[in-house]
């Protein structure tokens, strides 16, 4: 029964809308099924079914502590170690979630971005070099051309050309978010996941980071966890709303955003959320 | 009026209230501490040095005698009427002890450290960690009991002589410093941020390879000082190593010779001598080198944790 005066807002409001991508020119590359993830008998994630349309932006949003990265992180099975994950996640036809994958071949198809920029204590070039070298590329010239077009590809070529020997920790927050995207897009992963990565970051940081992401759209799946509802809007094609371990809605960003379907989706975007 | 107002403003707010007499006092009793402390510290080095230039000032021996001196004998006068007293084999056997057993410990402490801490952290919280605490707390005496009763005959076994010496001191300050050492480094890796390893599998690395490229670099600077304090331990022990290495103070020849080493020579001999006597200042001299000694392995600790920071 509800307890709302308000009975015709809440009978036509919808309790769960999702509609998957189905846009020409972006098969699916990526999709979960029945994903569940649990920390010990703590259930994080009750069901997360999504799809994700190849070379667009799509944004995960939601309030603190939904599951929006421990979704993110199930996706290139980050959560290994931490949590259980059940459920299939299909990558190219492949479900990645069986335990005979080789998740260090994985991840190099699915790279991940993470909230605090966090570049080793290398130079830049090393920082850019590392997962080349991890796989045995030990050859200067190819090095040194993966260094250049993935520095140029995040938009950090020019600042930096002439310093790729100096420690990466001389960077400022937006320049370290940015190389920290040059090292993943290093090895040219399929799927880029980003979790919060323009949080640190001061506002102009932040669009120069938008604009990097809009570029990198023609290469890369981008999957992007953030709080910012601008930002949402402005880069992604597709968003998910998360809400204590569900996705409530899921569409295209500016039916998110126009025109929310789910009662609490229209509350969160127009933040008249708890 | 407004004057009044301001006045009295002034006043409340200069008047001592409870919480800054509180503080004040407070202040008072922690300087106080400190400055006893530092008294103390510089008494004892003051001593130390004063009693221990005593060799070179009023018995008139030759530094450079005394650090290269082969021979060790402070009871009996050389042809030329100098007294023997030549520290080099103390210092060497010092040295050595110190720099076989870190070579030793360093691995071992690493790799238990790695698995404490990165491969099994669970069971290293449950096994490891108290093991290595327990181990810290037992005296040395017990140390060299045992390696008097099991390490020197094992050695006498394998290698003849009388199985005291320069490997047996090793032996047993490899197990001594090894707690230090892991408990120490094992602290270094847990100071490296999960980010980094984070970055690194999201890289496509694997465990081992982020352990290695990864925690390690990063860990160097402590996994660094937790060696070098491991060697200082070793420098500074006495009662083990003075009950397994042999005590003569002779230059070692090989590793299972009889030696001694600054710290076994001063046990051994101080409580046998007499105040001001040149026997007595010769073993102060030895005390003072063991000291500057001690300083320097701060000094190293401290260089390591200032690049360390730096970085
Ligand atoms: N390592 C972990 N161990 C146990 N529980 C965890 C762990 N990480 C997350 N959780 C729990 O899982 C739930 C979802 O957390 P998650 O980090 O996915 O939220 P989020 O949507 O990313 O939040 P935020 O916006 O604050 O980053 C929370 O209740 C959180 O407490
Ligand atoms: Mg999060």
């Amino acid at each position: 029964m509800f307890i709302n005066n308000d009975v015709t807002k809440a009978t036509t409001m919808q309790e769960r809308h999702v509609v998957q991508p189905h846009e020409a020119g972006h098969p699916i590359i990526l999709s979960t099924e029945d994903l569940h993830v649990f920390y010990g008998k703590k259930e994080a994630l009750f069901e997360g079914d999504l799809q994700f349309g190849s070379n667009q932006i799509t944004a995960l949003i939601g309030p603190s502590g939904s599951g929006k990265s421990t979704y993110l992180r199930s996706l290139n099975r980050m959560n290994d170690r931490i949590a259980t994950v059940t459920g299939k996640i299909m990558y190219r036809g492949v479900d990645i979630n069986q335990p005979g994958i080789d998740v260090y071949e994985m991840r190099r198809r699915v790279g991940m971005v993470f909230q605090r920029p966090n570049p080793f204590a290398k130079s830049i070039y090393d920082n850019i070099a590392f997962a080349l070298r991890l796989r045995g590329t030990t050859d200067k010239y190819a090095l040194d051309e993966v260094v250049e077009t993935s520095l140029k590809q995040a938009a950090l070529w020019d600042q930096v050309k002439d310093d790729l020997n100096k420690s990466a920790l001389a960077l400022s927050g937006g320049q370290a978010q940015r190389l920290c995207i040059a090292r993943a897009i290093a090895v040219k992963p399929d799927i880029l996941l980003l979790d919060e990565p323009a949080s640190a970051l001061d506002p102009v940081s932040t669009s120069q980071l938008e604009d990097t992401l809009l570029d990198l759209k023609q290469h890369y799946t981008i999957i992007i966890v953030t709080h910012n509802m601008q930002q949402a809007a402005r880069i992604s094609e597709y968003t998910a709303f998360f809400n204590q371990g569900r996705v409530l809605e899921y569409d295209t960003t500016s039916q998110i955003f126009t025109n929310p379907q789910v009662q609490v989706t229209s509350d969160y975007v127009s933040g008249n959320f708890g | 009026m407004k004057t009044k107002t301001t006045q009295q403003l002034e006043q409340q707010l200069k008047r001592h209230s409870k919480a800054a007499k509180l503080e004040i006092w407070g202040r008072t009793v922690s300087l106080t501490a400190l400055l006893l402390i530092v008294a103390v510290v510089v008494a004892i080095i003051g001593f130390v040095a004063s009693k221990g230039i005593a060799t070179f000032t009023s018995n008139h021996v030759n530094l450079w005698d005394f650090l290269t001196g082969k021979s060790w004998n402070p009871n009996i006068t050389d042809a030329n009427g100098k007294p023997e007293v030549g520290a080099l084999p103390m210092i060497v056997g010092s040295f050595l002890i110190t720099i076989l057993s870190a070579i030793v410990a360093t691995p071992f402490a690493i790799g238990t450290a790695v698995f404490m801490n990165e491969i099994s952290p669970n069971k290293g919280a449950k096994i490891l960690q108290p093991v290595t605490e327990l181990l810290v707390g037992i005296p040395s005496v017990v140390y060299g009991f045992i390696g008097l009763s099991v390490v020197v005959p094992t050695t006498r076994a394998i290698f003849g002589g009388s199985g005291f010496g320069i490997l047996s001191g090793t032996c047993v300050l490899f197990v001594m410093i090894l707690p230090t050492v892991t408990s120490m480094s094992a602290d270094a890796l847990k100071s490296v941020p999960r980010y980094y390893r984070e970055a690194s599998l999201a890289l496509g690395a694997t465990q081992w390879q982020t352990i290695y490229k990864v925690v390690l670099r990063a860990a160097t600077p402590g996994l660094m000082t937790a060696v070098v304090f491991g060697m200082a331990r070793a420098f500074g022990e006495a009662l083990a190593v003075q009950m397994v290495i042999g005590n003569a103070a002779l230059m070692p020849n090989s590793l299972v010779s009889p030696s001694s080493t600054l710290t076994s020579v001063l046990t051994t001999g101080i409580g046998n001598t007499v105040m001001g006597s040149l026997q007595n200042n010769a073993l102060w001299s030895l005390a003072l080198v063991l000291l500057l000694m001690s300083l320097v392995f701060n000094l190293i600790i401290r260089l390591i944790g200032r690049k360390g920071r730096l970085q």
